[in-house]
């Protein structure tokens, strides 16, 4: 039997000393943060032009999705078909998913150029012929091109990852055509790469031609991604998709690791520069800058508590073990699993600042974590703000359009900033879809 | 096709509403999912989750779980967050999968509470029902578990205020309003299911002389606490200062009697059309008829006992039949997301809820209890 006691504990940090790798914290029930400025797979679709999204699935999984598209004001590019509980008794799943569809389709006031179907954990258990399904549909509909995209969480322990599939999805629409020398397409990310980051001075000093999915106005400029030489990938989730599109269509796939390393960095680009057959870019005087930067930032932030959380980019570790290398005073990282890519900096941190605090963002605990009083921390990312309740914050997810050198140029200068200014914290970070044009 | 929405929104689904109903009752109520029925509840459907430290949760059910039957994982990870949590009870709600699998929610939660010694309740909800069907099922549960058998009518008239939550009423003090109501008409409020009270509240709910049931939700609680402990039931939410006279009526004579009382107004026809949730719907038709003179219909897309719509009314749930149903409207009130629907030529006059439009409209959804008529002059 249990003893009830009136408050729940306080819930301490593991320090990174002691944290294990890759899964610091055992799991159990999960608490959802406030902070939703990460992309969903509602905003990922919409990333392509003219496409219209529907769902097929149960009510409670469809009310996330066609809320996101209505705050997005993208109402009329979704649509939905609801499974109901005599489907699945009857077993004519695959029915309603090509009924559904076609009747939709047939009821838009336009006819999309594409359709992105995404179906559900339903359909998976139910052992749905998908295969069939969108035969029938690219039958029904010649001129349509369909996407087969998922909305099925239960899987994200087994194979790709929703968030893996969904941004190797994105380009299946891509028809062969051929390769044009000196053309790149940057893939897999939902925001668009910063002019100033290291990999697009890089390519625009050599002329290449750059396709971007968020700069694309239209299908048809869509389409013309399929003509790159090159497929370049910045996010760890855009790898296996970039694997995808260069085998189905030739080109290459490069990956360039987003980094606060000053060698991985390097070797990044440099890798780049030689496969593409171009000048390897000078990176004289760039460890200096660096230097320079994180002092005057220093002189600035001082011994403010700095949290970092792992929304803000691929390797908040990476990103702690610059900062605590400085004198900065970061405190805690808030993470719930370390990725593969991070397991140098997590070693790195075990050694040199074992006391490192590490706390989760979903575990049960969570709930009660937040500081009820404004703190004074620095904080890095929404959920990190969130928890320490703070208005000093940088308010930045999934890495923005930051890339190499830059990358750790500009998110200095955005903590000088966030120092010096406050920020609505708590409106800004439920704003679904950080720069999907949320309108909430 | 009937179940296909080009455009328009979907209601809150089952589970949420078991998560709404006891948000604030100091449970922990866990939602048998894989991902994401999380997120959406607490940033659509949950306008207290970022002020009240409730505990509400997600399972994170993985394929191989669920196909391997491995219900001692949620069993052990729901003991393990009790043991450091301390709930007052806890609460199991299903989704899609477990409904597919055949997950006996039942005897999960007998199991919880055997080990833990925290009253646990189970909740087979599917995700394929509204929320008026969960947020039912869950107050229903309070009543049957948590209410004091030995409860003793109160000296003085004493009401509950049964099926009040945010995706009915938002968070824009309409409970107080209509606690306020109850007041003024002389019963003193014992409980407000489930916003404002404690469950200490709920479990005297058996000393109150009458309940006021102000929407669907609370319409399993009511039958529950009546066939407990006699208290009859008054279905009605009081809007404008005609309909309000109504329900005080009908509340001294179910208090007087024992009676259920459902007041209402219907005028024969009406080209104005009321979309939305059975007796919050029923209530704003009958307070427009009584103040203005001019027929309503109510389409009602969610589940309801059906003996509460009027004859003109309709209980219509898919895009589709409800488009038709619009066709001959001249005036339509309903939430601003069923407004695509609409005729063309249709007066549209919104009238945001959360639970088909999520926060997106929040600031803008009326308090109609306190402030009838200025929503009364936008109607023509």
């Amino acid at each position: 039997m249990l003893k009830r006691i009136e408050r729940p504990r306080e819930f301490s940090g593991i320090p990174i000393g002691q944290a294990s790798f890759p899964a610091p914290f055992a799991s159990g029930l999960e608490y959802a943060s406030p902070a939703r400025g990460t992309w969903n797979i509602v905003h990922t679709g919409m990333l392509i032009p003219e496409a219209h999204e529907i769902f097929v699935c149960a009510a409670s999984c469809l009310r996330g999705v066609v809320l996101t598209a209505a705050e997005l004001g993208m109402a009329h590019r979704f649509s939905t078909v609801e499974v109901r509980e005599n489907n699945l008794l009857d077993g004519d799943m695959e029915d309603l998913v090509i009924e559904g569809v076609s009747d939709i389709i047939e009821k838009l006031p336009k006819r999309p150029p594409v359709v992105l179907v995404y179906t559900s954990c339903v359909h998976h258990f139910a052992g749905c012929d998908l295969e069939m399904i969108y035969e029938e549909l690219r039958n029904r509909f010649p001129d349509i091109d369909f996407a087969d995209c998922y909305m099925n969480p239960i899987m994200r322990k087994s194979g790709l990852t929703p968030d893996q599939l969904m941004r190797s999805r994105l380009y299946m629409p891509l028809k062969p055509r051929p390769i044009r020398k000196g053309s790149a397409a940057l893939i897999g990310h939902d925001l668009p790469l910063d002019e100033d980051s290291d990999l697009m001075v890089l390519l625009k000093e050599n002329s290449l031609k750059i396709h971007e999915i968020t700069s694309c106005r239209n299908y048809e400029e869509y389409q013309e991604m399929a003509e790159s030489e090159f497929y370049i990938s910045r996010y760890p989730s855009a790898v296996a998709g970039g694997d995808m599109l260069s085998q189905r269509l030739g080109g290459r796939h490069i990956y360039v690791p987003f980094s606060f390393d000053c060698d991985e960095i390097e070797n990044g680009l440099t890798r780049l520069a030689e496969i593409m057959d171009i000048p390897v870019p000078d990176f004289s005087g760039k460890r200096e800058e660096v230097a320079a930067a994180l002092k005057e930032t220093l002189n600035m932030v001082g011994g403010a508590p700095i949290a970092i959380d792992y929304t803000y980019c691929p390797r908040p570790l990476g990103l702690a073990k610059l900062l605590l290398d400085a004198g900065f005073n970061v405190d805690r990282v808030y993470l719930d699993a370390v990725t593969g890519e991070e397991k140098s900096a997590f070693d790195y941190l075990k050694e040199h600042h074992p006391h490192l605090q590490l706390f989760p963002t979903v575990h049960a605990a969570m709930r009660f974590h937040s500081a009820k009083e404004r703190s004074n921390y620095l904080a890095i990312g929404q959920k990190a703000a969130h928890f320490t309740n703070t208005n000093h914050f940088v308010n930045v997810v999934e890495g923005g359009g930051m890339l190499g050198y830059q990358a750790i140029f500009k998110t200095l200068e955005l903590m000088r900033q966030a120092v010096r200014e406050e920020k609505d914290m708590r409106n800004l970070i439920q704003i679904k879809g950080m720069g999907c044009g949320g309108c909430v | 096709m009937k179940q296909t929405s080009t455009i328009i929104s979907t209601y809150s689904a089952d589970v949420f509403g078991v998560c709404s109903a006891l948000f604030e009752l100091g449970g922990m109520t866990v939602m048998h999912d894989a991902s994401g029925c999380n997120s959406t509840y607490t940033t659509h459907d949950e306008p207290r989750w970022y002020d009240m430290d409730s505990m509400v949760y997600i399972s994170g059910l993985s394929e191989m779980e669920a196909i391997m039957g491995d219900d001692e994982k949620l069993i052990s990870d729901i003991c393990a967050a009790a043991e450091e949590l301390h709930p007052k009870f806890i609460a199991v709600a299903g989704t899609p999968i477990p409904a597919m699998t055949g997950f006996d929610f039942d005897a999960v939660a007998e199991l919880i509470e055997s080990r833990t010694g925290i009253p646990a309740l189970g909740f087979a909800t599917t995700g394929m029902n509204t929320y008026v069907h969960g947020a039912s099922m869950a107050l229903e549960a309070v009543a049957r578990r948590f209410a004091d058998r030995n409860a003793v009518k109160t000296a003085q008239p004493t009401a509950n205020i049964l099926g009040l939550t945010p995706l009915d009423f938002s968070v824009n003090r309409s409970d107080a309003a209509i606690a306020a109501f109850l007041e003024e008409s002389g019963f003193k409020v014992l409980s407000r299911w489930a916003m404002g009270s404690t469950l200490e509240d709920l479990s005297r709910a058996g000393s109150a002389h009458v309940n006021l049931v102000v929407s669907s939700t609370g319409l399993g609680a009511a039958k529950a606490l009546q066939e407990l402990f006699g208290t009859p039931y008054v279905v009605g939410v009081p809007m404008g200062e005609e309909f309000s006279a109504l329900v005080r009526g009908a509340l001294q004579t179910a208090a007087a009697t024992g009676e259920n009382q459902f007041p209402a107004c219907c005028l024969q026809g009406g080209d104005t059309v009321i979309i939305g949730e059975g007796v919050t719907s029923v209530s704003l038709a009958s307070a427009l008829e009584l103040s203005t003179g001019k027929a309503v219909k109510v389409i009602c897309p969610t589940e309801t006992d059906e003996a509460l719509l009027r004859e003109k009314d309709a209980k219509l749930q898919f895009e589709e039949e409800i488009l038709e149903a619009l066709s001959n409207a001249r005036q339509v009130i309903a939430d601003p997301l069923f407004k695509p629907i609409c005729p063309e030529t249709v007066r549209f006059v919104a009238l945001p809820t959360e639970s088909f439009s999520g926060r997106i409209y929040r600031e803008d959804i009326p308090n109609l209890v306190s402030d009838f008529e200025t929503f009364a002059n936008e109607v023509l």
